[in-house]
């Protein structure tokens, strides 16, 4: 770890204003903001952050860790916990591919510490990124090269990767979101603005270390989920290597409108497969207007995975990301929603 | 009769001693060797080696310097020839490894030690030693693993075993096995990460660090540092836990001392989690070949394994298991071979189970193999060839209890239910397989002495330099004193893990409660000496010491384990274990019986382990509570080997690429279920006077056969090397 100037702005006004300063002052400085910090002191300690600024926004878990509910959305402030809101009984019973995504994520002590902001920006668990005596990773020093081409990639994604980048995107609530068509809400030097939660992440392309579509200096403040009445026949599948405290292999975040045994609407993301959080637009649009079956489950996996591009060891992703797929869309279907 | 192991519902009835030393431990109390607090310490980090195999061209060290608080910094061009070259304990020697401490510019292996910075913080050693900056001469590639261009394999003659004439039996038999297994590079990975903290009195040295031998420790620095090893303490009260990574000295010892020597200042050094995995010897990847050869009604006709295991090229270490494998069933022709492969990797060392898990592995899979032909249960197949003599040397076995184990272990788990055809039993989508195997250890013991001091007012206290790893070793100790003394459990104090205690056997091959409870048992018959009543019950000795008036008695005794030739080693630091099949009269092994039940998702393959039952004969149990911390933790181990761990290696530059917690798994507690562990009683007089073979080993044994013998009953796909997973059975 390299020493850093801290500060912990007590407001979001001021956080904004702090950052905006410190980015005006040098607009390539390596500043950061630190939410839960499971993710930016990790890095910090191994050295793939080097932050000169740290700006600590613990404190604005006042005015943003609510968790609330309005009409036929919630909105969950950027600061809350993902273990507040994993167990939040509304949440569990109206959104539960949102309450799994979070409780089958990472581990208690985790949960507690960890924001919703943070969670959907943690970074790759590549190893070649996490381990800056490698050279070559584009995404921690652009134009160098990925080692994970030629090298240890059973973790790596199938889905939307580039020659430059094959990280997977590791997190699990970012999925849950994608597929509610959730909304976020920014604020940032410019003033506060809302978009999709499917325009956060970027594509690697060939510039894999940008990795949002945030401006810089924007807070991420507050996340809108929609809560249709079919979103309570959702839920969230995660395959993985043991049994808790670990990252998927394979998952999926589905949500089912199903009328009398024929899907209306599916909308599926998925996760651990993919260098972005991947909403399966194919596999939902094979599925419109047909009866859950088992072929029809299959189908819609084989469309998902259509354009899949493994590399040496992560072939079986493409079968296995498919049988998860169908697993959890016959799960879903024979589910019994919470009234 | 059996006794189950699974806790005590009703902990208050009973009776078995609690842990000694455990409310110190969940209090905070007990001080390990990290936590010892010395006034004025410096801070060590160490710089590792990021290449795999080259030579270093220069260090730049400037920005290291500049860092605030730094102090030293420690490389082969500053340290000169403070640390001499001494042979490693496979040579005789002391040391886990051959490879000098900063010897040299040469670099052997990926996460070698470089250069060590002593600073006034821990922070500032760690930001100067990332600022050093190492360049190399250019270097190929290292040949860092198994199947590396590079790596030099090289039979081991000496431990080759044969009888009768494997060949022509195996040629002729009518039911043959023959195939590969292999096993991956484990780390021990214990919670307490390797840590040492130096301190020197004038000329006096006092080493706080968790040991499984401080008298290893002791010695063998003594030889490092050319000094006198009556200068040397070494201090180690609590280990939090070590599995075989610290059974002896490793490279850092040296450093931290000579550091600490330099600067006139304690030096404390702990090693981060990605270190470990290179500061201390591992369970290297093996690679097997077994043929077997039945007769058509199940008896063994013909046995053969050869063995591959990696090693360092600085030295040939190599577990050979096949020395027992050979000789755990009736078998007439038998032929084993082990042989070491050498590559550019750290020198691998001792791991739970260091041989008979991965030899084990492949023999018990290979059986199951053996069953599936032969269309016969895989404990029936067990029972057929059970044995009460070893087919090698047609020695005796000092009591064997293998078909028992097996008996009720099968019925608790009612392995009867089982259906033979693979896949023919599921739940929903869940496919479940039952799988077993024979878990085996060899019964261990060592040199030991002990001092017990008896008072008049009834309080005993006993010491030996034996060595608690989480295993119980305190608690043994008081136990056994207040049995053979006849006082209450609550009045014995115990003091170990210090070389300026009487001397004992390292704590490894689960041989510790067999080495040091015979000595404590003598040190009591001297107690009775004393006070005149040679032979008496221990109702007698209270009654007996009040009579004689004095205030206390005190006693040391020394015992010298069947099989070891002389006394001497116990006070050079060499008290090895001896026992197993190294003893010409006889062979000694606690048995095992691992049942496990698998559930393979039909659809997305995750393994899962509901179930698992292991029943194990190991002679005298001397406390249950203990004894089932050992099995149970073993058996989930077990599941870890055969399912989670796998140290990854990078072929590039011969690196661990998940060295850290997070990414080399193992088992959660949600991925454990139910395990359970039976004890079959035992008893064995000749094994040693405490009738105790050990059990902190056997635990582990076999599960993973078990666990690979369910997958192939529950999906008919045989898979021979560890770890499982699910994309294996895709
Ligand atoms: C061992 C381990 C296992 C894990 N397993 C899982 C798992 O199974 N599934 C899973 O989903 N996750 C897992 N995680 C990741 C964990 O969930 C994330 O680290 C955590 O959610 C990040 O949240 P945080 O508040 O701690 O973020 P921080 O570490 O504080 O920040 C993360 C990033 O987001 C930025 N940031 C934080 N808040 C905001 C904001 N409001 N606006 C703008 N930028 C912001 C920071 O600058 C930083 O770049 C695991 C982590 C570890 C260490
Ligand atoms: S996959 Fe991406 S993160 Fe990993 S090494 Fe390649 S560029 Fe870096």
């Amino acid at each position: 770890m390299r020493p850093f100037h801290y500060s912990r702005p007590p407001s979001m006004v001021e956080a904004v204003v702090e950052m905006r300063d410190v980015l005006a002052a040098d607009p390539h400085a390596s500043a950061t903001f630190l939410a839960g910090g499971t993710t930016v002191l990790d890095l910090m300690k191994l050295e793939v952050m080097q932050p000169s600024r740290v700006i600590d926004l613990t404190a604005l878990r006042q005015e943003f860790g609510y968790i609330r509910r309005d009409g036929a959305s919630f909105q969950l402030g950027a600061f809350a916990s993902m273990a507040e809101v994993a167990a939040h009984p509304d949440i569990i019973a109206h959104v539960p591919v949102i309450a799994q995504s979070l409780s089958l994520a990472a581990s208690a002590q985790l949960r507690n510490m960890a924001s919703l902001g943070g969670n959907v920006l943690q970074r790759t668990r590549c190893a070649y990124f996490r381990d800056p005596s490698w050279g070559a990773c584009n995404k921690r020093v652009p134009g160098s090269g990925c080692a994970a081409l030629e090298g240890a990639n059973r973790a790596h994604a199938v889905l939307g990767t580039s020659a430059h980048c094959i990280a997977t995107y590791p997190g699990d609530f970012a999925q849950a979101l994608l597929a509610l068509d959730a909304t976020i809400v920014v604020v940032g030097p410019r003033g506060s603005r809302t978009l999709p939660f499917a325009a956060l992440h970027r594509l690697p392309g060939t510039t894999p270390h940008l990795e949002t579509h945030l401006h810089p200096g924007e807070i991420i403040a507050e996340f809108i989920v929609p809560a249709a009445p079919w979103a309570r026949r959702s839920l969230y599948l995660k395959i993985r290597d043991r049994q808790s405290y670990e990252f998927a292999v394979a998952s999926v975040a589905v949500a089912l409108d199903i009328d009398g045994g024929t899907v209306r609407e599916a909308r599926i993301a998925l996760g651990g497969v993919a260098s972005v959080p991947w909403r399966a637009g194919e596999a939902e649009a094979a599925l419109q207007g047909l009866p859950l079956s088992d072929e029809s489950a299959r189908t819609a996996a084989a469309a998902a995975f259509a354009d899949a591009t493994p590399h040496a060891h992560n072939a079986f992703k493409v079968a296995l990301g498919q049988s998860t797929l169908v697993r959890a869309l016959l799960q879903v279907a024979s589910m019994e929603p919470a009234p | 009769m059996t006794k189950s192991l699974t806790p005590a519902p009703d902990a208050a009835s009973d009776r078995t001693p609690q842990r000694y030393e455990g409310r110190a431990k969940v209090t905070g109390e007990a001080h390990y060797p990290s936590d010892v607090r010395l006034p004025r310490t410096a801070h060590a980090y160490l710089h590792v080696s990021r290449i795999g195999r080259g030579t270093i061209r220069s260090f730049d060290l400037a920005q290291a310097r500049a860092v605030p608080g730094v102090i030293d910094i420690l490389t082969h061009e500053t340290l000169g020839e403070d640390i001499r070259q001494t042979p490693a304990m496979y040579q005789g020697g002391y040391i886990s490894d051959s490879v000098r401490p900063l010897g040299s510019a040469e670099v052997a292996y990926w996460g070698q030690p470089l250069a060590m910075v002593v600073a006034e913080t821990f922070e500032a050693a760690r930001e100067a030693s990332n600022r050093i900056n190492v360049t190399y001469h250019p270097h190929p590639a290292p040949s860092a693993d198994m199947g590396s261009e590079g790596a030099v394999t090289q039979a081991l003659e000496p431990m080759n075993l044969a009888v009768g004439n494997f060949e022509v039996a195996y040629a002729a038999a009518p039911v043959r096995i023959d195939a590969d297994y292999s096993t991956p590079t484990q780390h021990q990975n214990p919670i307490e990460l390797f840590a040492t903290q130096c301190v020197w009195e004038g000329d006096r040295l006092t080493v706080h660090e968790p040991s499984q031998y401080v008298n290893n420790v002791k010695f063998g620095l003594a030889e490092q540092l050319g000094i006198e090893p009556e200068r040397i303490r070494v201090v180690s009260p609590y280990v939090g836990g070590a599995f075989g990574s610290k059974g002896f000295l490793t490279q850092r010892t040296a450093l931290v001392a000579i550091a600490a020597k330099r600067l006139g200042r304690p030096v404390k050094l702990v090693a981060t989690r990605e270190q470990g995995f290179t500061v201390s010897g591992y369970r290297a990847e093996t690679r097997h070949r077994v043929q077997l050869a039945a007769t058509r009604d199940g008896r063994l006709v013909a046995l053969r394994q050869e063995g591959w295991e990696l090693t360092s090229r600085a030295d040939s270490v190599a577990m050979g298991a096949a020395s027992m494998t050979a000789r755990l069933y009736a078998c007439p022709n038998v032929s084993v071979r082990v042989n070491t492969v050498s590559a550019d990797r750290s020198t691998p060392g001792f791991m739970r189970g260091p041989g008979e898990v991965p030899y084990g592995f492949a023999l018990e899979t290979a059986l199951d193999e053996l069953a599936t032909a032969l269309d016969m249960d895989p404990i029936e197949l067990r029972r057929i060839n059970d044995t009460r003599t070893e087919p090698i040397g047609g020695l005796p076995y000092t009591s064997r209890s293998l078909m028992r184990c097996f008996d009720e272990a099968a019925a608790r788990f009612r392995w009867g239910e089982r259906t033979k055809p693979p896949g023919s039993m599921r739940e929903g989508d869940w496919r479940i397989g039952w799988g077993c195997a024979t878990a085996f250890y060899p019964a261990y013991a060592g040199n030991a002495s002990a001092r017990v001091r008896l008072s008049a007012d009834g309080r005993v206290h006993v010491s030996s330099a034996g060595h608690e790893l989480g295993q119980g070793m305190y608690t043994m100790m008081a136990q056994v004193a207040a049995e053979q003394l006849g006082v209450p459990f609550e009045q014995v104090t115990v003091s170990l893990g210090d070389s300026d205690l009487p001397p004992a056997v390292v704590a490894g091959g689960s041989s510790s409660t067999a080495s040091v409870a015979p000595a404590i048992m003598a040190a009591c018959d001297a107690i009775r000496r004393r006070l005149g009543i040679e032979g008496a019950s221990p109702s007698e000795i209270m009654p007996a010491m009040k009579a004689s008036g004095r205030g206390v008695v005190e006693e040391l005794a020394e015992v010298r384990a069947h099989g070891v030739d002389s006394i001497a080693g116990l006070y050079r630091g060499k008290a090895v274990p001896s026992g197993g099949v190294h003893l010409p009269d006889r062979v000694q092994f606690a048995l095992g019986a691992q049942l496990v039940e698998v559930r393979v998702h039909a659809r997305t393959h995750e393994i899962r382990v509901p179930r698992a039952v292991g029943a194990f004969a190991a002679g005298r149990i001397i406390n249950p509570r203990t004894a089932h911390g050992q099995l149970v933790g073993g058996m989930i181990w077990g599941i870890s080997s055969a399912l989670h761990e796998h140290t990854e290696i990078d072929p590039r530059n011969g690196s661990y690429i998940n060295a850290n917690l997070a990414d080399y798994l193992l088992p959660v507690n949600a991925d454990i279920v139910d395990v359970e562990a039976l004890m079959v009683e035992e008893e064995d007089p000749l094994v040693n006077r405490a009738g105790v073979k050990g059990v902190g080993e056997i635990g582990v044994v076999g599960v993973a056969a078990a666990i690979s013998n369910a997958v192939f009953h529950a999906t008919g796909q045989r898979l021979r090397d560890l770890p499982i997973r699910l994309e294996h059975l895709m």
